[in-house]
């Protein structure tokens, strides 16, 4: 088992993938959300296992990306075997701090082979450095490599296979100061350094010292300046222009926005049919009954639901790989940073909010890029709040129906304003919201992040692809399992306890519908949703909403017994015209005068009824908590603003 | 005691250099902020500022770094 250890940005995870391709696996840490991310390479004869540490300044652990780094070295990290080296990755053309790390790793004596990435570009940009005289200063195997080919791998892959590893020889060490008089490698230098740092201005020694070593180092082995960097700071003086920037920035979230929304519908389309051959296919060779709807209706549209989201998340995780590898994300943040970030958010919090304009759930998915812990979860917390596109047939079918098709100031649509209310209404609230948990989580001597500006690179397919591969299927495995639980639960409770022989009349089916448990349950919480103007048959609505949003449409024509044509047109009119039609029971009064409509519209705004919105938040937050909490959080408030919104409207 | 300086790092103008003096944080920022390199009599330099003000692009050591405005702060420079 070999460790991949560095800085971040020095194209380690390239690295990491160029050599193990698709034989890798990525999960979680337990108990932290740091990513672990193992794989196999082969090397001559057999495999060697591989493990891509998190990207880290120092081995002195203080987050717990650097503490997970630190306890998969000394081999106290739960789940993963001592490794029996490590290969430091160091920037060719930025070394400074990669050296430091090496230092750090000699001082506690572990087997190492410094590689040298990116060689390429220290070359191109003026300041190459002498692998030999790097090797000959260190006493340690130096490989220069080129993450991007695999041509430029080699070198790494054969010293893998050679088992170059050494142990730094102690006479070295002697000009790194704080290290004579040490007992021989073990967890007892470990400790030292995180002992050293508490103990304040011996640490700032110790930096110190260290780095003036790395300076002298740097002196024998490479030309006296630093890499030039005049092709990044062209672009960057248009990206990051006090005018073309942001405008540049629009221009870029626009197209990643466009294509999450638009460029989904097609695939999205092709799984929707897929599923439903599937369906037809498997519920015409099982005998009827139960069983045949469980696995049909349960099973087959539930997992169809999972994979309905893969898509989205392909396409947004490819933006966002782009956006990453290329070097644009730090800029984007940096442009943003200020405004979020006087709500709690972060500038990184950004393409997550983004994206969860068109779905929450990759959107969420995508707040791992976001390092600050806080903001992380806060960005989390909030995301749900962005009107997502599951809202708009909700939205569509109570404003076509109920909201008057007037004019304001002469030529603004009533009804589009209406539904720009709603847009508007998220964002604000999500605001406001981030702003009380940031307040609420604030305390004291919290680290703000100091993120890295790397120069502008191409970003590699390969990695692009490998990384896209290794999401979806994250996904589809953690996050999915969930949901096609969950959704299966929905089902049941939709269906149990049958009426049998319902056949296909409308008004048996809705009289069927209103004996299942959900029906049930509809009328049990019917006082607590009447003061939001809301009846028995909309909490059905509403429970049924919590599988996904957009059925609301057809637990709708059921519940009203419409006739659910193929066509989504008209059988949204034909629930709305229901709807119009209906009275609460025993009486005159019609259920869905405006006040009620108004309140059912803001508390779709605000509930989160998406129960793969919920399984994702758990699979990222890893609390039953957090995920709790919010989820009634946002009940809570929804019922609150409707309740609000009801009795202010009548 | 704070040593004799000239300002801090968010002071200097667009492009200015400065070498940092000492580092006016509690331990856990000065260590964090110095493992990144800026040690005492390293060269700072101010890249740019955000459209807002803050962060700052600032380069120390051959690398960028968007630094927050009270980060900066902290970071007491004496002018190049």
């Amino acid at each position: 088992m070999v460790a991949l250890l560095g800085n971040p940005n020095v194209g380690k995870t390239s690295l990491f993938n160029r050599l193990t391709g698709l034989r890798q696996q990525v999960g979680n840490y337990p108990g932290v959300t740091v990513e672990r991310r193992e794989g196999s390479v082969s090397v001559g004869e057999g495999d060697l296992r591989l493990i891509d540490l998190p990207g880290v300044n120092s081995l002195a652990a203080r987050a717990p990306d650097e503490q997970v780094a630190v306890d998969v070295l000394a081999g106290t990290q739960e789940g993963v075997s001592r490794p029996d080296g490590v290969v430091v990755v160091v920037d060719a053309a930025r070394p400074r701090r990669g050296l430091f790390l090496a230092c750090q790793v000699m001082e506690v004596g572990l087997p190492a082979i410094i590689c040298l990435n990116m060689v390429d570009e220290a070359e191109r940009d003026g300041a190459p450095m002498d692998a030999a005289a790097l090797e000959e200063a260190l006493g340690l195997p130096v490989v220069a490599t080129v993450g991007t080919s695999s041509d430029g791998v080699r070198s790494l892959s054969e010293a893998l296979a050679d088992d170059a590893f050494r142990i730094p020889d102690e006479a070295r060490l002697a000009e790194v100061p704080g290290i004579q008089g040490l007992p021989p490698p073990s967890l007892e230098r470990w400790n030292r350094l995180r002992e050293v740092v508490d103990a304040g201005d011996l640490a700032d020694h110790e930096v110190t010292a260290r780095y003036a070593w790395v300076r002298g180092l740097l002196e024998r082995v490479r030309p006296d300046r630093d890499a030039d960097r005049r092709r990044s700071d062209r672009i960057d003086a248009v990206l990051l222009h006090p005018l073309v920037g942001p405008l540049a920035f629009l221009l870029v979230m626009g197209v990643v926005f466009q294509a999450v929304f638009a460029l989904a519908d097609m695939p999205i389309g092709w799984i929707e049919a897929a599923v439903d051959a599937c369906g037809q296919g498997v519920g015409s060779v099982l005998p009827d009954g139960l069983f045949n709807a469980f696995v049909v209706d349960g099973v087959i549209a539930g997992v169809g639901g999972v994979l309905v989201f893969l898509p989205q998340i392909l396409i947004l995780f490819f933006f966002i790989g782009l956006l990453e590898d290329s070097g644009y994300m730090t800029r984007a943040a940096f442009l943003v940073d200020r405004p979020l970030r006087s709500v709690g958010l972060s500038g990184r919090s950004f393409i997550p909010l983004l994206s969860s304009f068109a779905c929450a759930v990759p959107g969420i998915l995508a707040t791992r890029s976001i390092e600050d812990r806080r903001e992380r979860l806060i960005t989390t917390m909030v995301a749900p709040l962005m009107t997502c596109s599951a809202r708009l047939p909700v939205y569509s079918i109570l404003i076509g129906a109920f909201i008057p098709q007037q004019t304001v100031l002469g030529f603004l649509g009533l009804q589009g304003l209406v539904m720009l209310g709603l847009y508007l209404f998220g964002m604000v609230l999500g605001a406001l919201a981030a702003f009380v948990i940031d307040r609420a989580l604030r305390r004291a001597g919290s680290v703000p992040s100091i993120l890295e500006m790397a120069p502008y690179r191409l970003p590699g397919a390969r990695s692009v692809a490998i990384r896209l591969w290794v999401r979806g299927g994250q996904f589809v495995k953690s996050a999915g399992t969930v949901i096609l639980l969950m959704s299966v639960v929905v089902w049941a409770l939709m269906t149990f306890p049958r009426t049998e022989d319902v056949g296909g009349d409308p008004v048996a089916r809705a009289e069927a519908q209103a004996n299942t448990a959900a029906g049930r349950i509809g009328k049990a919480i019917e006082p607590v949703i009447e003061p939001l103007g809301y009846d028995w048959r909309i909490g059905i609505g509403l429970l049924g909403s919590l599988a996904a949003r957009e059925v609301f449409v057809s637990t709708m024509s059921v519940v009203y017994a419409v006739e659910d044509t193929d066509d989504e047109d008209e059988t949204t009119r034909s629930v709305g015209k229901a709807m119009a039609r209906a009275r609460w029971d025993g009486s005159d009064r019609p259920v869905y005068d405006l006040a009620t409509v108004l309140s059912l519209l803001v508390f779709y705004a605000i509930a989160l009824q998406c129960l793969s919105t919920v399984a994702v938040v758990y699979r990222e937050t890893g609390s039953v908590a957090w995920t709790a909490g919010q989820f009634l959080g946002l009940t809570v408030l929804a019922w609150l603003c409707a309740w609000l919104t009801y009795i202010l409207a009548v | 005691m704070i040593k004799p300086h000239d300002a801090a790092l968010s002071d200097l103008s667009v492009g200015g250099e400065g070498d940092v003096v000492a580092l006016d944080a509690d331990p856990e920022r000065r260590v964090r902020l110095m493992e990144l390199g800026f040690c005492p009599e390293t060269r700072v330099r101010l890249v740019r500022r955000a459209p807002f003000g803050c962060p700052l692009e600032v380069e120390v050591g051959g690398s960028r770094f968007s630094v927050r405005v009270e980060v900066a702060r902290s970071v007491l420079i004496r002018h190049a």
